[in-house]
């Protein structure tokens, strides 16, 4: 292992449960350069002017430094490209996914998402303890994204192993396999891709009501994807859709659980619900930084010029506990009114599925704390996840009755 | 606080978007005294930007505009009367039907009204309409549903355009007339306005600019109209889009400094007396008034837009109730935007304070883009089309008073990065007025807003 800067303490699973502290050090550092030519941002209003600055690409392919990660195989998805490229593919995912085209989607889920809590709900009642990732927090995105897209959710088990093949290849933790992980990620992504492509040339034939039949019908007069594009955005959202607000759920209610006050007060009070699900998304969010940013002209970030090219890391987390724009930012507070947190980042690259993931969020909270008897952490801290990016237990065991 | 005046009668004259904001704040930060809201409309306050949009394509109607109460406003509400006068030294309000409302302070916040079309027997022509109310928004919708075969649009700014718009949306015939050389001009300058132009006319509008309509024909009911180059059109409806006049008539005896170009006050939104004295009782809000902006060199700025309203009424609230030191001032940065012909654009700070402007990025051929305004070296606007989410960065750069033109790099700069003259006419030249009225002087441009004789 490298030296141990900054970025590999974050990074290193031990500190995992809690990287908050280290968060403080990287704010009292202002901009940190790191030994490999890498920049970690970590205050609030400065990662705010990053996500809105036009010179920060989202393309990875920008850098100047030798980019280990490069994948081979599919072409980045949206997220990792920028305008107008980036615009014009998110306009034509969105066109089946929220407004102006379909500005009911994700409000005619509701009860659909409803009866998909309370059938897990179901299946685990009258058990002592269960696992809230396994048996609640990941089964539900899971479904409810299945749906969505249009996937055969008995598939789950194929790509649920690409999916963590993918995720330990966006894992920036430096110094460790630096080729295998991504060459794996590159081959999962396009197995993935070539699975959903393979479902989505079905629906040409059968069209339903899902997001993979209006990618492959619908109106063509502001353009269509191409069966390539079909595969990147469809593994994109089945990826997003996956793994990032089961750390929502679960971080919500490893939370709730560490502030018994907070958590009596959302069962008696279900409609401060949405409140807390954007103050959770400030104090614990599932996505704890964008490891892929760089910058195309040199910038000046609070008196440090970051180079052009160099790899540009924006710690959400950080920003969303930083002291001069939060008061008080170590504090839980589902009542607090100023929450303009960095959850779903912010700028052109703001969070494709926040509604989404707010909706399933507060319906499953709401559904669970209600449903949970005096519930227990059985440990405290949980086991966490590998990833530091895609941050959020790996179990967390609770008991209750 | 010692000496923070929470009590006492406070009026405020004009019950729209501004009045009804301020009288939320001041209840919002404790004001306990009584409170007085007067309106010249007979309604509660209604939001007018989906008058020009979604009422005239009918997917809203007129009376369904009522803008939400933020909280509950403990006021007395004289709604359907007018202020006809002020009496600065009895401290009263004097109103149409001659009720006499005393004040210990008062918030004017009367905002504007249409221009009408000058020749008064045209304009009472069937037919022949101005938009600017519930009323007038609705029976403008009602004539579009009865399909006539062509909609003559006088004056191509923001209210006219997005007429001609929903004309077009509906798949009405329309003629849109415009003095100055192209639609949206006034506000956006030479380069957006040549875009305006061209999509307005992809959108199968007859746009016909540098001339002037010199008569409305009929007999009693609208026929047609005769321009300036000596055409002529049948029409049988026209809306009269020449833009806004202040209403600030009532104060003409006042003694309070106030004008067509507006109520000048100081940047805490405090009136000034005939004398350029401030005063202490009197405030000014929204449309009718006439600020100081530091980062446009202290000129006074008269905005009609909504989002000013809505935070210099706060502003002005927040004062009123306030001392000294723990006054704020008016710093926003304007912002205003408009949907038309299938654009979303959107604008801060003042276009029309620049001398150059350049697309930073996007393209005017996908017609997405940001245009970005600079004056003698710096930023001082930006206005997106199609591409709202990137202006939060160059509200920044106009706040921080950065270099014009702005840094390079930006990921999707497509054309020429070459800054080009801004071409922002002397307002003299255009049909309509401008929506942001810089109406201080420069040593060395005219940006004086002329107000035409009627």
């Amino acid at each position: 292992m490298a030296a141990d800067t900054l970025f590999h303490r974050i990074t290193d699973y031990a500190n995992r449960a809690d990287p908050y502290p280290l968060y403080a050090e990287l704010r009292e550092a202002g901009v940190a350069r790191q030994e490999d030519g890498s920049y970690l941002v970590g205050t609030y209003h400065a990662i705010e002017a990053l996500l809105h600055d036009p010179r920060i690409s989202s393309d990875r392919r920008k850098r100047t430094v030798p980019d280990e990660t490069a994948e081979e195989g599919l072409p980045p998805a949206f997220i990792g490209l920028d305008d107008p490229e980036h615009h014009r593919l998110r306009a034509l995912a969105m066109r089946s996914f929220g407004p102006p085209h379909t500005p009911d989607r994700i409000d005619g889920m509701h009860d659909e998402i409803t009866r998909i809590v309370k059938d897990l709900i179901g299946s685990f009642r009258g058990e002592e303890r269960i696992d809230v990732v396994d048996d609640f927090a990941y089964p539900l995105p899971v479904t409810v994204i299945c749906r969505l897209l249009g996937v055969p959710i008995e598939d789950e088990p194929r790509f649920r192993e690409w999916s963590d093949a993918i995720v330990a290849g966006i894992d920036p933790t430096p110094g460790e396999d630096p080729t295998e992980r991504p060459r794996a990620a590159a081959e999962a992504r396009k197995a993935m891709g070539l699975y959903l492509g393979e479902l989505a040339e079905k629906r040409r034939t059968h069209p339903s009501d899902d997001m993979l039949s209006a990618f492959v019908g619908g109106d063509s007069s502001e353009g269509q994807l191409t069966p390539l594009e079909i595969m990147t955005t469809s593994v994109l959202l089945l990826i997003a859709g996956h793994e990032t607000t089961v750390n929502l759920i679960s971080n919500g209610i490893l939370t709730l659980l560490r502030h018994p006050d907070e958590l009596a007060r959302l069962r008696a009070e279900p409609a401060l619900m949405p409140h807390a699900v954007e103050e959770l998304l400030r104090y614990e969010p599932p996505v704890q930084m964008l490891p892929q940013r760089t910058p195309l002209a040199d910038i000046e970030v609070a008196g440090v010029t970051i180079p052009q090219g160099a790899p540009l890391i924006l710690l959400l987390a950080s920003g969303n506990r930083d002291p001069l724009r939060f008061p008080d930012p170590d504090r839980f507070d589902p009542t607090r009114d100023d929450h303009q947190h960095l959850g779903f980042g912010s700028g052109i690259h703001s969070c494709f599925g926040a509604p989404l993931a707010r909706l399933e969020a507060q319906i499953a909270l709401n559904e669970l704390i209600q449903y949970l008897d005096h519930p227990r952490l059985v440990e405290d801290p949980p086991p966490y996840r590998r990833s530091p990016v895609l941050r959020g237990p790996r179990h967390l065991l609770v008991e209750s009755g | 606080m010692h000496g923070e005046p929470r009590d006492g009668r406070i009026v405020i004259v004009g019950a729209s978007l501004a009045g009804l904001r301020a009288a939320e704040t001041l209840r919002e930060e404790g004001f306990a005294g009584t409170l007085t809201l007067i309106g010249e409309e007979p309604h509660t306050p209604y939001d007018r930007p989906p008058l020009s949009k979604q009422v005239l394509l009918g997917t809203v109607s007129a009376d369904k505009t009522g803008l939400p109460q933020r909280r509950e406003v403990d006021a007395e509400w004289k709604l359907g009367v007018r202020a006809t006068g002020l009496d600065p030294v009895g401290k009263q309000v004097l109103l149409a039907d001659g009720e006499k409302v005393p004040f210990d302070r008062l918030l004017i916040a009367t905002g504007t009204r249409a221009r009408p079309w000058p020749n008064p027997a045209e304009a009472a022509l069937d037919g022949v309409f101005t938009l600017r109310t519930i009323e007038d928004a609705g029976r403008l919708a009602e004539r579009l549903d009865a399909g006539p075969r062509r909609v003559l649009v006088v004056g191509a700014g923001f209210t006219g355009s997005e007429i001609a718009s929903a004309c077009r949306e509906r798949g009405l015939e329309v003629t849109v007339a415009e003095r100055g050389p192209a639609p949206l001009v006034g506000a956006l300058g030479g380069t957006l306005g040549a875009l305006a132009a061209k999509l307005q006319r992809a959108h199968g509008v007859d746009l016909r600019c540098g001339v002037t309509v010199t008569a409305l024909e009929g007999n009693g009911r609208l026929t047609g109209a005769r321009f300036s180059d000596g055409t002529g059109i049948d029409a049988d409806v026209a809306v009269v889009a020449l833009g806004a006049v202040r209403n600030t008539e009532w104060l003409a005896e006042s003694g309070i400094a106030a004008g067509p170009r507006g109520v000048t006050c100081d940047a805490g939104c405090r009136a000034f007396d005939m004398y350029g004295i401030v005063t202490d009782d009197v405030f000014a809000a929204g449309d009718v008034a006439r600020f100081p902006h530091p980062l446009f060199e202290y000129q006074l700025l008269s905005l009609e837009h909504w989002g000013n309203a809505v935070a210099q009424a706060e502003v002005a609230a927040h004062n009123m109730i306030h001392a000294g030191p723990r006054r704020r001032p008016h710093l926003t940065v304007p912002a205003f935007w408009s949907s038309q012909f299938g654009l979303n654009i959107k604008s801060v700070g003042v276009p029309t304070f620049s001398d150059q402007v350049v697309i930073a990025q996007g393209s005017l051929k996908d017609a997405r883009l940001v245009a970005v305004y600079g004056y003698r070296g710096r930023v001082t606007a930006a206005v997106s089309v199609n591409q709202a989410k990137s202006l939060e960065y160059y509200q920044r750069l106009i706040e921080t008073a950065a270099p014009f033109p702005p840094a390079p790099g930006a990921a999707d700069r497509i054309e020429s990065p070459e800054p080009v003259p801004s071409d922002v006419p002397d307002p003299k030249v255009l049909s309509h007025g401008p929506t942001v009225a810089l109406t201080g002087h420069l040593p060395d441009r005219r940006l004086t807003l002329v107000q035409p004789a009627r």
